[in-house]
C-alpha cells in the first residue's frame, strides 16, 4: 500500500523517526516555556545551553572518563546552575522591565558562549561515542531503530512527565503557579519568590542541557549547534500557547513529526514549515493550540 | 544646558562630518560610512514601528532583503535604471510590509513578533528557493549604473552623496511621520490602543500604514546595500538581519528619532574595527551587548539625554517599562 | 594562538594605516609603494574557523618568512580580516584593502559567496585574488578574470576525484544526500554527470536544508533506494550529521558512503571509529610524503594543529604569488599575472603545477580512505593513498570554460 509513492511501512518508520526528534524538541521548549511561564522573558539562550549541555558531557567523558550515565545527570546540574548564576547576577535586574531587554540580554549571552567555545575548542566539534549498553538495535517490524534513538524517547517522556508532575502535583509546583498569576501575593504569602525564579530559571535550563546530552551521541558535537536550534523552539512553544506545559510537550512531539513527514515529500521545506504551521495556528487561535484566550 | 538647544549644533555638524568624509580617505573609508548609512536608515525604519508604535517586529529582514533582492535583480537582469530599480525596491517591500502587517496586527505584542518572524521565514524560503538569487553564493555583480542618468556611479565619491542625500531624505520621511499628527496617532496607539479605538481612530489602519511605510523605508536601505556592495546575499533576509535591526535600535534608543542611527553606527563599527581580536570578535560583541543592556537601558541616546538632565520634548517618552503591549491587556477585537 | 597577539595584531594593523597613509606617492624600482601587502580574508569567528582562520594566517605568515620577508628588495607584510561569512563584508573589506591600505594580493576566501564578490571587487580593482577555500567553479568560468587564481580544489576536482574513481571501481548506483545550497546542488550536478557517463546510474537523491541535525529520514531514504553509493554533498556538520545516521541505522557498510567534500577537520571531529572506510577526495594531506611532513611539523609547531589543504594551498599559493613578484621585479599586477601564469609550481603542495589563463591551477588531486582505528599507528594517521588523479583528468577541460578570458585569446 502506497501514500503518494511512499509505501506505508516507510511512512511508519518516518513517524518514529519524528516522534524521536519530536522528544528533543519537546524537553527543549517544556524549558522554555516554563522559563516563559515564570519569568516573562523569552529566553534566547536556550540553544546554547542546550550546546552547553553536549559540551559539558563530552567534556567530562573525555576528561575525567566519567560513564554516559554520569553525564546524564551532572552535566544538566552543572548547566543549571551556571543558568541560576547567570540569572542571579544579571537577568534579575531586568524584572519588571520590557521582556526585550530580557531577550537581549540572553541574545548576548548566546554570542559570549558560542564565541567562547569557538576559541576554546574550534568550530568543528568533536566525536562522543553511544554508550556501550545502548549500541544494539531494535527490530519493530516495520523498521530497524536504533536502541539509542528508542531509549533518547523513553528518557525524553520521562523527564517531561518528571516535570508535569512537580509542577502539577506538588507544593513547590502551587508556589510556582502561584507565582506565575500573582508573584507580589505569592510573596505575601512568605514564599521567597526571587528563590523560585532563580530555581525556575535552572530547571528550565537544566532541561535544555539535558537535551543537549541526549543528542550528544547521535548529533554532532559543535559549538553552534544550538543556534538554529532556538527558533524552532520559540515556534514550537508559541504554536503551543506561552506557559502552557502541556502544549509545549505535545506540540513538540507532534513538530517533530510533521517535520520528519515533510523531510520525505517536501525536504527542502523541512525547517521551514514550523513557521507556516505557526502563521496558520496564531491566525486561527490567536493563544496557541492550548493556551488559554485571556482577556 | 538643555539638550534640545544641542540638538540643532550636533546636528549640523554631524551632517558637516559625513558631507567631508570623501575628502578624507585615511581617516575613514567612504563605502564603509555608506554602509552604515543603510544601517542607519535600516534601524531609523524600523523605529517607527517599535519605538513610536510600540509594535515589534522579528521580520524586518523580509523587506530589507527583498529590497535588495528585487533591486539588484530588475537593475542586473533588466537593465532598469537604478534609481527606478531602487524604488521599486521599496515600493515592493512596502507592499509586503502591507501584507505582513495585514495578518500580523490581528495580534499584538509576542505574538505579533512570531507571525513577523514566521513570514520572514518563508520569504527567506522563497529567496533560498528562487532561480535569480544564486541561493548562498548571492546575487553577485549588479552593476550600479547611473543615477538620473547623469551621475556615474562607479565613482564611490559619486554614489556616496547619492546614498547621502536617499538616505537623507529617508530620514527626513521619518522624521517627518513622527512629528505629524499622524505620528501623533501612532504614539496614542502605543500608549494606550482602546483609548485611540474609543477615539474613533481606525487603529488597524494607521498600523498597516506605518508597517507599510516602515517596510518600503527598509526596503530602500536594502536596495542601496545591494547597490554599493554591487550584491544580495542570503544574510539579508537572514533572522539575524532581523535581530540585529533590534538590537541597533535598542544599543541607541528606541525612544527617540535619531537614536537607531547611533545605534546602528556603533554596531557597524564594532563589526569594522573588532577584527584584529580574530576569534574573540564574537565573545567582546556580545560582552559589550551585555554590559549595555545592564548599564544603559534607555540607550545611548536616552541616556545622554538624561545625564544633560533633560529630554527631548517630542516624541514624549512612554512609561519607561512598556513601550509594547505583551498582549495581554487587551488583544484587538477580531 | 596567545590571547596577547591580537593586541599586537591590532599596533601593527593602525601602523599599517598610519603608513598606508603617509606612502602612496613614491614609486621605487617598479614597486608601487615600498611594501609588498597580503590580506589573508578569512573567516576568524564562525563556522568555518577550523577550515582556515588563524592557521590560514599563520601558513601565510610562514611562507612569507620562508621566502626571507622581502621580495625584490621590498619587505612583504601580512595583514588579516574576518569576513563573517558574509559577502558584503568580505567585499567591503577587500574594496578597503585595495583602496586604501595597499594590499596587492589577497589570499584564503573561504565561503563561495564571499569568494565571487572579492573576485568581482579584484577584478574590478584589478588587483590579486587567490581562493583556496571555496569550491565554487563560476571563478574559473563565468566569473574568472587575470586578477583571480582559483589553487587548491573546485566542485569539478571533488566531482571528478571521488565520483570517477568509485565508478570505475564498480560503484554505479547512486543517491545523492544533498545540502540544499548552490554548492551542494552543482556539486551533486557534477558528479551526477560523471557517473552517467561512466555508465553508472543515479536512482534519487534528497535535498536537505542546512543546518539539519536529525538525519535519521534520510539516512531511511537512502536505505531505501538501495544504491550501492550514497553520495554525500554537504561539508562540516551536515556532512559528520549525515555520516554518523548513516552508520547509526545501519546503512554503511553495506551501502558506502562518499563524501564528496570533507576536510581533514571533518574526520578529525568524526572520530576515526565512524569515519572508517569513507572515501574522499583532497588536494594535501599531511602524511603524504617526506616533504608534506616536514612542511605539516613545521605548521604543526607554530599552530598546534596539523594544516588541511586549504592552509597547504594558502602557503603554496603564497610562495608562488612572491615568486612571481621577484620574476617580474614588480609588483605591477598585469606583469605578476603574467608570470603567475608563466611560471611553473614545484614544491610538497604540487609538482608540475600550473595555471591556465582563465585562473585555475592544475596539479594532481588525491582520492583518500579513512583507515580504520586499528591500522592509525600514531597521532593523526588517518588516511591512505587510494589513486592519484592527474590535474589534466581532475580539473574542467579549458574547452568547456566559459571564461571571457579564453574566447579573446583563442
Amino acid at each position: 500500500m502506497d501514500i503518494f509513492g511512499v509505501p506505508i511501512q516507510a511512512l511508519m518508520g518516518q513517524l518514529m523517526l519524528g516522534i524521536v526528534n519530536g522528544s528533543f524538541y519537546a524537553v527543549l521548549s517544556l524549558g522554555l516555556a516554563i522559563i516563559f511561564g515564570v519569568l516573562k522573558i523569552v529566553n534566547f539562550a536556550h540553544g546554547a545551553f542546550f550546546m552547553l549541555g553536549a559540551f559539558t558531557a563530552f567534556l567530562l567523558a573525555q576528561h575525567l572518563g566519567a560513564s554516559y550515565w554520569t553525564t546524564l545527570l551532572v552535566a544538566p546540574l552543572a548547566v543549571a546552575l551556571f543558568g541560576m548564576l547567570f540569572e542571579w547576577l544579571f537577568l534579575r535586574r531586568l524584572y519588571g522591565l520590557d521582556p526585550i531587554y530580557g531577550l537581549l540580554l540572553t541574545f548576548s549571552l548566546v554570542l559570549v558562549l558560542e564565541g567562547g567555545f569557538r576559541v576554546a575548542f574550534g568550530s568543528s566539534g568533536q566525536p562522543f561515542v553511544t554508550p556501550e549498553a545502548l549500541r544494539g538495535t531494535l527490530n519493530l517490524g516495520f523498521m530497524i531503530l536504533p536502541l539509542y534513538r528508542g531509549f533518547v524517547i523513553i528518557a525524553a517522556l520521562m523527564i517531561c512527565l518528571v516535570t508535569w508532575f512537580v509542577i502539577e502535583r506538588t507544593a513547590l509546583g502551587a508556589s510556582l503557579r502561584a507565582a506565575t498569576e500573582r508573584a507580589e501575593l505569592t510573596q505575601a504569602f512568605g514564599i521567597n519568590v526571587p528563590r523560585l525564579v532563580t530555581l525556575t530559571y535552572g530547571v528550565g535550563v537544566g532541561l535544555a542541557a539535558f537535551a543537549g546530552v541526549l543528542a550528544a551521541p547521535i548529533f554532532h558535537v559543535n559549538p553552534s549547534m544550538g543556534s538554529s536550534l532556538v527558533i524552532i523552539i520559540f515556534a514550537v512553544v508559541v504554536i503551543g500557547g506561552l506557559g502552557s506545559i502541556m502544549g509545549a510537550i505535545v506540540t513538540g512531539l507532534g513538530l517533530g513529526v510533521v517535520e520528519g513527514f515533510t523531510r520525505v515529500f517536501y525536504s527542502e521545506f523541512s525547517s521551514t514549515i514550523v513557521f507556516l504551521v505557526m502563521v496558520l495556528v496564531l491566525l486561527l487561535r490567536p493563544a496557541g493550540l492550548f493556551g488559554r484566550e485571556e482577556g | 544646558m538643555h539638550l534640545r538647544s544641542l540638538t540643532w549644533p550636533l546636528l549640523i555638524v554631524g551632517l558637516l562630518a559625513l558631507i567631508a568624509v570623501p575628502f578624507f580617505p585615511q581617516l575613514v573609508y567612504s563605502v564603509f560610512v555608506m554602509k552604515t548609512l543603510c544601517f542607519v536608515l535600516f534601524a531609523c525604519a524600523f523605529n517607527l514601528l517599535l519605538g513610536h508604535t510600540g509594535i515589534l517586529s522579528f521580520g524586518h529582514a523580509a523587506f530589507f532583503g527583498s529590497g535588495a533582492y528585487i533591486t539588484g535583480q530588475l537593475v542586473k537582469a533588466y537593465g532598469v535604471p537604478t534609481e527606478l530599480g531602487i524604488l521599486a525596491g521599496g515600493l515592493v517591500a512596502a507592499l509586503l510590509g502591507a501584507v505582513i502587517g495585514a495578518l500580523a496586527i490581528r495580534r499584538s505584542g509576542i505574538y505579533l513578533a512570531m507571525i513577523t518572524l514566521a513570514i520572514s521565514q518563508l520569504v527567506f524560503f522563497f529567496f533560498l528557493q528562487a532561480p535569480f538569487t544564486g541561493a548562498e553564493d548571492g546575487l553577485q555583480r549588479i552593476p550600479r549604473g547611473t543615477f538620473l542618468g547623469v551621475i556615474d556611479l562607479n565613482s564611490d565619491t559619486a554614489l556616496y552623496y547619492v546614498v547621502l542625500g536617499i538616505v537623507g531624505v529617508g530620514l527626513w520621511v521619518v522624521w517627518r511621520t513622527v512629528h505629524s499628527p499622524f505620528g501623533q496617532v501612532l504614539r496614542a496607539i502605543r500608549e494606550h490602543e482602546p483609548r485611540a479605538i474609543s477615539l474613533g481612530y481606525p487603529v488597524a489602519r494607521y498600523k498597516v500604514m506605518v508597517f507599510a511605510l516602515s517596510a518600503g523605508l527598509s526596503g530602500i536601505a536594502g536596495s542601496l546595500k545591494a547597490i554599493i556592495f554591487q550584491l544580495a546575499a542570503l544574510y539579508d533576509v537572514h533572522w539575524h538581519t532581523s535581530g540585529d535591526v533590534i538590537l541597533m535600535t535598542l544599543l541607541g534608543g528606541m525612544n527617540t528619532v535619531l537614536g537607531p542611527a547611533v545605534g546602528a553606527a556603533i554596531v557597524s563599527t564594532l563589526n569594522h574595527y573588532l577584527d584584529p581580536f580574530g576569534a574573540w570578535v564574537t565573545v567582546i560583541t556580545g560582552v559589550v551587548f551585555m554590559a549595555c543592556v545592564l548599564t544603559f537601558r534607555q540607550g545611548v541616546v536616552g541616556e545622554l539625554g538624561k545625564l544633560l538632565g533633560t529630554r527631548r520634548s517630542a516624541p514624549p517618552q512612554p512609561p519607561a517599562t512598556r513601550p509594547y503591549s505583551t498582549g495581554k491587556p487587551h488583544e484587538p477585537t477580531r | 594562538m596567545p590571547a596577547k597577539t591580537p593586541f599586537k595584531a591590532f599596533a601593527l594593523s593602525s601602523m599599517v594605516l598610519a603608513m598606508g597613509a603617509a606612502s602612496g606617492a613614491v614609486a621605487s624600482n617598479g614597486f608601487s609603494d615600498d611594501v609588498v601587502r597580503i590580506g589573508v580574508l578569512t573567516d576568524m569567528s564562525g563556522i568555518y574557523t577550523d577550515l582556515s582562520g588563524e592557521a590560514a594566517v599563520e601558513a601565510v605568515r610562514m611562507a612569507v618568512e620562508d621566502f626571507g620577508g622581502e621580495v625584490g628588495g621590498v619587505p612583504v607584510d601580512v595583514i588579516y580580516g574576518d569576513h563573517r561569512n558574509r559577502a558584503d563584508t568580505g567585499a567591503s573589506r577587500a574594496r578597503e584593502w585595495y583602496d586604501s591600505e595597499g594590499v596587492d594580493m589577497i589570499n584564503d576566501l573561504s565561503n563561495s559567496g564571499v569568494a565571487l564578490a572579492v573576485a568581482a571587487v579584484a577584478e574590478e580593482r584589478q588587483r590579486h585574488a587567490i581562493v583556496n577555500s571555496s569550491s565554487n567553479i563560476g571563478l574559473t568560468n563565468d566569473y574568472c578574470s587575470p586578477y583571480v587564481t582559483h589553487y587548491t580544489y573546485d566542485a569539478h576536482s571533488l566531482a571528478h576525484g571521488t565520483g570517477k574513481s568509485i565508478v570505475e571501481d564498480g560503484g554505479d548506483t547512486w543517491f545523492f544526500l544533498t545540502v540544499d545550497f548552490a554548492f551542494g546542488i552543482g556539486l551533486e550536478e557534477q558528479v551526477s554527470e560523471v557517473v552517467r557517463e561512466a555508465g553508472g546510474q543515479v536512482v534519487g537523491a534528497a535535498r536537505h536544508p542546512l543546518d539539519t541535525t536529525d538525519f535519521s529520514s534520510y539516512a531511511l531514504q537512502a536505505q531505501a533506494s538501495g544504491a550501492e553509493i550514497i553520495g554525500i554533498a554537504s561539508t562540516g556538520a551536515d556532512a559528520i550529521n549525515a555520516i554518523n545516521a548513516l552508520a547509526e541505522f545501519g546503512v554503511t557498510p553495506d551501502q558506502r558512503p562518499a563524501a564528496l567534500l570533507l576536510w581533514y577537520d571533518d574526520i578529525v571531529s568524526l572520530g576515526l571509529e565512524t569515519a572508517q572506510g569513507l572515501m574522499l577526495t583532497n588536494a594535501f594531506y599531511w602524511d603524504a610524503n617526506d616533504e608534506t611532513r616536514e612542511f605539516s611539523e613545521r605548521f604543526y609547531e607554530r599552530t598546534g594543529r596539523m594544516p588541511n589543504m586549504a592552509h597547504a594551498g594558502n602557503y603554496s599559493s603564497t610562495i608562488h604569488y612572491l615568486n612571481a613578484v621577484e620574476a617580474a621585479g614588480s609588483d605591477d599586477p598585469d606583469a605578476v599575472s603574467e608570470q603567475m601564469r608563466e611560471l611553473e609550481i614545484n614544491d610538497f603542495f604540487a609538482k608540475g603545477g600550473y595555471i591556465r589563463p582563465n585562473g585555475r591551477m592544475v596539479h594532481d588531486q588525491y582520492l583518500w580512505e579513512v583507515k580504520a582505528p586499528d591500522e592509525s599507528e600514531y597521532d593523526y594517521d588517518f588516511m591512505r593513498l587510494l589513486t592519484t588523479i592527474p590535474g589534466e583528468e581532475a580539473f574542467q577541460p579549458l574547452e568547456n570554460s566559459t571564461c571571457h578570458l579564453l574566447d579573446n585569446d583563442q
